[in-house]
């Protein structure tokens, strides 16, 4: 290193030549290279195909000689039961070229520039962590509207349409505002509380159905050295899917409408103060499994496989996520909320069940027929067995569950789901204002509360301010339930 | 020679500093333009807005905590990083007992050593993040069953779910993985500096310390510097960013404890869908970037030493 034209004023030294580029190429490193990755451009060739001739068994007048191209979210329902529903396709329309199919974990990152150029797929499986934002998409007109399809003969029986073989709520959760269907949600997802038949067998116990009996269960259990419950303390978001039924179950339906429509003193009702107040029992009493609120959704649902706790909020889905560490005789079942007292507005078996897995069709899309044909094809009882058969979930086609051999979980989703008839609650929070859901109401309010740094009477004073925030905030759109 | 010493340079540096304006400065004049816009990054239609995300931002909390986060990390992370690394790279080159026909040396074993220390260099951020996730589980995780093993079972923190330990929780990881790397770098620069003064150093009497203060640190400032300019930016950017992401609640922490600028950046554009107020966040990093090398740089400025 024995330089000798150091007299800085003469000359650029090369060490100071190295170190000046190094620190500006540095300094750009790190602040919005990845934004810049998804420059916009306005130059959409809005080319459609020509549409093709309607008839009894192409009733959309789909083109038969046309490319479709569908994109599915490669997530816990994998990719297959899509591929499946494709050589369907294929075999209605032999003169097309075969369905371009690909799937991807990251639905952004990958469709934001076509959605940008203009040149989106056919159809996709708007899910996962990177799904888009609905309100956004709709908002900005980039999504077709679906009601054709919805209008359609269903593929079974050419007298129903579409429409009419939907479970209850699917069609309406497409809905944003007014009668256009944006959104097909093709798995249909039971959310609650979660426990194995077994462990609660090895207590002498039952699912407790009222919360008095929660509480003796759970102290039974302490006794024993097991928790009663565990949530994935890292996303405390898992909280709500047994909380917001329970709170329409104290306090009716309109509570709930209340608070997704981000009414001023929503969150002030009483009925959640009792929700509220009663989880965050479940903290004092100890009753919570201890760690919970570092866990993942995985590590907790691990916990709860391996029996250290009984009960879990969650979906559907956990059957399978959990099932490389679910027990051969676990018995995994799903039950309602608990009744708080008997002043409850809605009867025990209250529970929250709604479309999951949102298919969208895009405005600009070259072959929007041949996306919705493709779902028509996919709610097919055919299809949509397949897809329970596969995924162990249900789908948004009411039935299809004849004559197949259920799991304890699948078996109890359908009788909870009997059982609650119309009590099916719906809340749209999650839907409609994720941030607000997720990272406001779910981490900084409940996460809170439940870890035992927050009373409930603090967590409903910041929830309500976040919501008032929203309900403020000119920068997303608002929704109203119907 | 001093006139026209950059045209010069700059003659030679063409086709590298086209790809310079293409790839990196022409990007941060897109983002400037779109900060200034209602893009959601999801529509190739947007209006000018004017100030409007500038006046949101300032009166964002998130905003200002995740600078706050930022800017805490900017600060600890080198002083620590570059502290122990001084301190390794020192036992590993110079710090040694004296042996025969050798004025200085590292101490016994430091070729192990340099490779350990720089064994985390080679595994991605991500899978640190992610093993780490697993020792800091509070239930079975390492750390807490190493805190039961010997006896302090009562004591069973619950790591990144404890607002008050997540950050650090995260700082910790940063540095285990980075460190490595520098004591590499400081271990280059050691080897240049010339036997002969540690050997008129020890014919003074001057000890371990006294050697690292007068002699060693001096002749090194100029790598120490560049060092503490790559390290503030890591601790701006991508790697606290894939840290507080793959590893904390949220992603952001229990009640926006470990929440930095580079994720907040990536929700409000990734899952918010407001890539124009996206961008504006993004300039304000671009800012607390400049304003952190600036700083660096003009604090760090001292004599040539020529040898």
């Amino acid at each position: 290193m024995g330089s000798t034209s150091g007299r800085t004023n003469e000359g650029l030294g090369r060490r100071d030549l190295i170190k000046r580029s190094a620190a500006l190429g540095l300094i750009a490193v790190p602040t919005m290279s990845f934004l810049s990755a998804c420059a916009s451009s306005d130059s959409g060739s809005d080319e459609k195909v020509e549409k093709g001739t309607k008839s009894a068994k192409n009733p959309l007048g789909v083109n038969e000689t046309a490319a479709l191209e569908v994109v599915i979210f490669n997530g816990g329902f994998g990719e297959q039961y899509a591929i499946d529903a494709e050589k369907k396709y294929n075999a209605a329309f032999p003169k097309a070229p075969k369905v371009k199919h690909s799937a991807t974990e990251k639905i952004q990152s990958i469709l934001q520039p076509r959605f940008n150029g203009g040149t989106p797929p056919d159809l996709i499986d708007n899910s996962g962590a990177e799904q888009m934002d609905m309100g956004v998409l709709v908002g900005k007109k980039q999504l077709a509207d679906l009601t054709p399809l919805m209008d359609a003969p269903s593929y079974d029986d050419p007298s129903k349409k579409v429409r009419d073989t939907l479970r209850p709520g699917v069609l309406e959760m497409g809905q944003f505002d007014g009668d256009p269907v944006w959104i097909m949600y093709y798995a249909y997802t039971v959310y609650g509380v979660w426990y194995s038949q077994t462990n609660l067998e090895k207590l002498d116990a039952a699912y407790p159905e009222t919360w008095d009996e929660m509480l003796a269960l759970c102290e039974k259990a302490k006794k024993k050295g097991i928790a009663g419950w565990t949530y994935p303390g890292k996303y405390p978001y898992y909280l709500p899917f047994s909380l917001y039924p329970f709170i329409g179950k104290i306090g009716g339906r309109e509570v709930l409408d209340k608070i997704d429509n981000l009414e001023p003193n929503a969150w002030k009702d009483p009925a959640v103060k009792a929700a509220f107040e009663a989880y965050y029992e479940l903290f004092q009493k100890g009753y919570i499994l201890k760690g919970t609120p570092g866990l993942t959704h995985i590590q907790s649902q691990t916990e709860w496989t391996k029996g250290k706790a009984l009960f879990i909020p969650n979906g559907s889905w956990v059957e399978n996520e959990a099932a490389p560490t679910t027990p051969e005789d676990f018995k995994m079942m799903v039950g309602a909320p608990s009744s708080l007292d008997a002043s409850d507005k809605l009867p025990y078996g209250t529970i929250w069940a709604s479309g999951g897995e949102p298919f969208v069709v895009p405005a600009k899309a070259k072959n929007p027929e041949g996306g919705m044909e493709q779902l028509r094809i996919m709610l097919s009882e055919e299809s949509s067995k397949n897809f329970t058969k596969s995924v162990k979930s249900l789908s948004a086609f009411n039935g299809g569950t004849d004559g197949l051999t259920l799991s304890t979980a699948m078996q109890s989703g359908v009788d909870v789901l009997k059982q609650a008839g119309d009590n099916v609650v719906n809340p749209r929070l999650q839907d409609w204002y994720v941030k607000l859901q997720k990272e406001q109401i779910g981490i900084a309010g409940i996460g809170e509360m439940m870890a035992g740094r927050a009373t409930p009477a603090e967590t409903i004073k910041k929830i309500q301010a976040f919501a008032d925030a929203a309900a403020k905030d000119q920068s997303i759109k608002h929704y109203k339930h119907q | 020679m001093q006139h026209g010493k950059y045209r010069f340079i700059a003659g030679f540096l063409v086709v590298p500093l086209a790809l310079y304006a293409i790839f990196v400065i022409w990007p941060f004049a897109q983002s400037i333009y779109y900060s200034f816009t209602d893009w959601t990054g999801l529509s190739p239609d947007f209006q000018m807005v004017g100030f409007d995300n500038y006046s949101r931002m300032l009166d964002d909390d998130i905003f200002w905590k995740s600078l706050q986060h930022s800017v805490l990390l900017a600060l600890l992370l080198p002083l620590v990083t570059l502290g122990l690394a001084l301190f390794f790279a020192f036992m590993l080159n110079v710090g040694g007992r004296r042996r025969k026909n050798a004025a200085i040396s590292g101490v016994r074993g430091s070729s192990f050593y340099k490779v350990a220390y720089f064994f985390p260099q080679v595994l991605s951020i991500v899978i640190v993040a992610l093993l780490f996730q697993f020792a800091f589980n509070p239930s079975s995780g390492m750390l807490n069953e190493t805190l039961k093993a010997v006896g302090l079972k009562s004591l069973q923190p619950d790591w990144l779910g404890d607002p008050d330990l997540a950050l650090y929780c995260v700082m910790v990881v940063l540095i285990w993985s980075t460190v490595g790397f520098f004591v590499v770098l400081f271990s280059a620069g050691m080897a240049s500096i010339p036997k002969d003064f540690y050997e008129a150093a020890l014919l003074d009497g001057a000890d371990r310390i006294t050697t690292f203060f007068k002699i060693t640190l001096p002749l090194l400032w100029d790598t120490v510097q560049s060092g503490w300019v790559y390290m503030g930016i890591l601790a701006l950017g991508v790697e606290a960013f894939t840290a507080v992401q793959v590893m904390t609640v949220g992603p952001g922490g229990p009640d926006y404890s470990t929440t930095v600028l580079p994720l907040y950046v990536y929700q409000t554009a990734f899952r918010d869908a407001q890539a124009g107020y996206a961008t504006t966040i993004g300039v304000g990093l671009l800012i607390v970037t400049m304003l952190f090398a600036g700083i660096v740089m003009k604090l760090g400025r001292r004599e040539r030493l020529e040898f």
